[in-house]
């Protein structure tokens, strides 16, 4: 059947046999419901974005910041979105899907717990049952939202092989997959897996840049200069960037997690940074041939970063070729100066970032800040992408500040009863 | 060593990962399975994400890795064993296209000179093969494609078309896993691929004679045997046994489902039966 599977060199369809005629069966579906709004599916689609989703979010003037770094910083606001995270365009795109594919049963991998936070919300609003499987060490770190999974329905399945992270969650899901393909329907979290996901998950993502474009024209008079988001496994960026890739005018910038160094220990088998665009190498991992954190023979390596949503070896097979042909550029924040942004912004604008977020604000602060290094002239305006907020991080936001000697955090000496 | 004659009768080709739990004790155990009567040894070279495979698998991929296999090692394995039967290296892709200094085709000709038959890789889909076709064939190795239950039509005459040695016939839906009792899919698969002359070989859930002898009476060439044999490593790694015990469990093993094989082609051919 295979439609264009690929992006450049990178895409494609790796995965086990048993998954193939599922993939079929799903590039068919994405091409009737999803390109050509067969049965209005996309209407309907739209008007639950935005009757539960609260879409359109807000094209927001950040004051603080704009008069901090003497530019134009405009947020885009989807920390507004129902569930905290832009997370949710794609979870209710896939499990309304889902539904007209006939399926019965949703599985969905999560990192942060913010995709399996959306995939839970979305599958109660369909009645539709739900099972998330989740890194050992993701639920320790996330707790938030292991609750409100719990809460909406959805069972949540440990995998504690590996580090258990996202990149072990991601192969466990498969494995269900493979066994229940023919009831079940996967909801893969990111622009991640093989096509058609990536740009299925794209499409469902694209409306922020949509917005964007439109919110822009009508009240900035013309396209932004910059975007900037934040890529884990890269939804939030594509969904920001889609609409504007063809607008040559408007540069766009893809923030990696540097965790705490960008280099590796190849003994160990473990990078101390999530920065597969700016460091990984072509291979092929989870269904795609995409850029790669892996060592000489050709192992995945575990990645790191403070923000568990950008805890990923791989990232999506587009932002791989966007970042080839010179399109996107990848940039790295690590773990301080992510934190640093995280308090930043709470306490300028008022609002408590996703640490996945917090990445991209770091990129300002990195280089237009005080302290910048000046090494990029930004395009004005900004649009940075406010992926979620950051309630779900609050315990691992204090317990990593109180590692460090953060000069703009608050001391968080917990008060007597 | 050719696939060629592999299958002249019920054929039994068990796997193991290389270098499970190390490089020493592996090669005696993949030598046991060859003196219990492997027909084929499928070589596991274990990659860090095995998607297809179930927890037994899992785990003896991360003893192996743990132990220090590479690719290169693996190859060095192969030129270790001393067992008389082909033998197919069974992998993940992302390891094919790392190797060397361009995809596949460095893997394909190192593999060959160690004395590689053939290749299982159960995360590149006949679509995506056409690179490791054309190596494989530039060399004269066999790709092995697994056929699962829930393939039929076009994708099937796709796979049939690109495929050489043997097909893989998933017994059931999922990851690999020893199971007690036999799927159904079986007889339905094997049914659907009755027309094409290669020989096919079950995997996936069988763990004793009794089951090689159900799925060859049902019509296939030859039975895989991965996790009930890995799962007897496991146990001798974890109890600390001595190698050549476990080597002795693994052979008695192997003669059992060798024997069942055999029983299976022998239940077939009973006039009653028919
Ligand atoms: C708020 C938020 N932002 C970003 C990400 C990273 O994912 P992606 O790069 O696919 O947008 C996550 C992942 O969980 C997230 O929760």
């Amino acid at each position: 059947m295979s439609t264009d599977t690929k992006f450049g060199n990178y895409g494609g369809q790796y995965v086990p046999e048993a998954l193939m005629p599922a993939i079929d069966e799903l590039t068919d579906a994405y091409r009737r419901y999803v390109l050509e709004n067969e049965d209005g599916f996309m209407d309907e689609f739209r008007d639950r974005i935005r009757d539960f989703g609260g879409r359109p979010t807000p094209l927001q003037r950040a004051e603080q910041l704009s008069a901090r770094y003497g530019v134009d910083v405009y947020l885009k606001r989807e920390d507004l979105l129902h569930g905290g995270a832009h997370k949710l365009n794609n979870a209710l795109g896939q499990v309304l899907l889902a539904k007209y594919m006939g399926k019965e049963r949703i599985i969905a991998e999560t990192g942060a717990g913010q995709h399996g936070t959306a995939t839970a919300m979305a599958a109660a609003h369909l009645d539709m049952p739900c099972e998330i499987y989740m890194g050992r060490r993701d639920i320790n770190r996330q707790r938030p939202n292991v609750f409100r999974m719990r809460i909406n329905g959805a069972e949540v399945t440990p995998v504690d092989v590996g580090r258990g992270t996202l990149k072990e969650a991601i192969s466990e899901t498969m494995r269900d997959w493979a066994t229940t393909v023919e009831t079940t329907h996967y909801v893969i979290g990111s622009i991640v897996g093989p096509a058609p996901f990536p740009a299925m998950v794209r499409d469902f993502h694209s409306v922020i840049s949509e917005e964007i474009r439109a919110q822009s024209l009508d009240r900035l008079g013309g396209l932004p200069g910059s975007v900037v988001a934040c890529a884990g496994g890269g939804s939030n960026t594509m969904g920001a960037f889609a609409e504007l890739l063809d607008n040559e005018g408007v540069t766009l910038y893809a923030v990696e997690a540097g965790g705490s160094s960008l280099t590796v220990d190849e003994e160990a088998g473990v990078a101390p940074h999530s920065a597969s665009l700016s460091t990984g190498e072509e291979g092929v991992l989870h269904g795609a041939r995409t850029k790669l954190l892996q060592d000489s023979h050709g192992q995945i390596m575990e990645s790191h970063s403070v923000s568990s949503g950008l805890d990923y070896s791989g990232v999506g097979p587009e932002l791989s070729h966007l970042v080839d042909t010179g399109r996107v550029k990848p940039v790295t924040v690590g773990d301080d100066d992510a934190l640093e942004a995280f308090h930043r912004l709470s306490q300028d604008e008022g609002i408590i970032p996703a640490l996945e977020t917090a990445h991209a604000f770091g990129f300002l602060e990195a280089v237009a800040g005080p302290d910048g290094d000046g090494s990029v002239e930004f395009d004005e305006p900004i649009v940075v992408n406010v992926s979620g907020r950051g309630d779900k991080d609050l315990e691992a936001a204090i317990e990593e500040t109180e590692k460090r000697n953060l000069e703009n955090a608050p001391r968080m000496e917990v008060f007597d009863r | 060593m050719s696939l060629d004659d592999a299958f002249d009768e019920p054929a039994f080709v068990p796997y193991l990962a290389a270098g499970d739990p190390d490089f020493e004790s592996s090669i005696e155990y993949v030598e046991a399975l060859a003196r219990g009567g492997a027909d084929v040894i499928e070589l596991g070279l274990p990659f860090s994400e095995p998607i297809a495979e179930g927890p037994t698998i899992q785990r003896a991929v991360v003893r192996a890795l743990d132990g220090g296999m590479t690719p290169e090692r693996f190859f060095e394995f192969v030129e270790a064993l001393d067992v008389d039967v082909p033998l197919v290296c069974m992998t993940y892709y992302n390891l094919l296209y790392q190797y060397g200094d361009e995809p596949v085709r460095p893997f394909v000709e190192r593999a060959a000179e160690v004395g590689i038959s053939g290749f299982v890789v159960p995360d590149l889909p006949a679509e995506e093969a056409d690179l490791l076709r054309e190596a494989c064939d530039e060399f004269g190795l066999d790709l092995i494609f697994i056929v699962a239950p829930t393939t039929a039509g076009e994708r099937l005459e796709r796979i049939m078309d690109r495929v050489s040695g043997y097909v893989y016939v998933q017994a059931r839906l999922g990851v690999t896993g020893a199971r007690t009792s036999l799927s159904d899919h079986t007889a339905e698969t094997l049914a659907r691929l009755e027309d094409y002359d290669v020989p096919k070989a079950v995997g996936f859930g069988i763990s004793t004679g009794e089951h090689a002898a159900g799925v060859v009476e049902a019509g296939a060439d030859g039975v895989i045997v991965g996790s009930a044999l890995v799962d007897i490593v496991a146990d001798g790694h974890d109890n600390d046994d001595p190698t050549a015990d476990v080597a002795a469990r693994l052979e008695v093993l192997a003669r059992e489902l060798k024997a069942g094989a055999l029983e299976g082609s022998q239940r077939r051919s009973r006039p009653e039966r028919t």
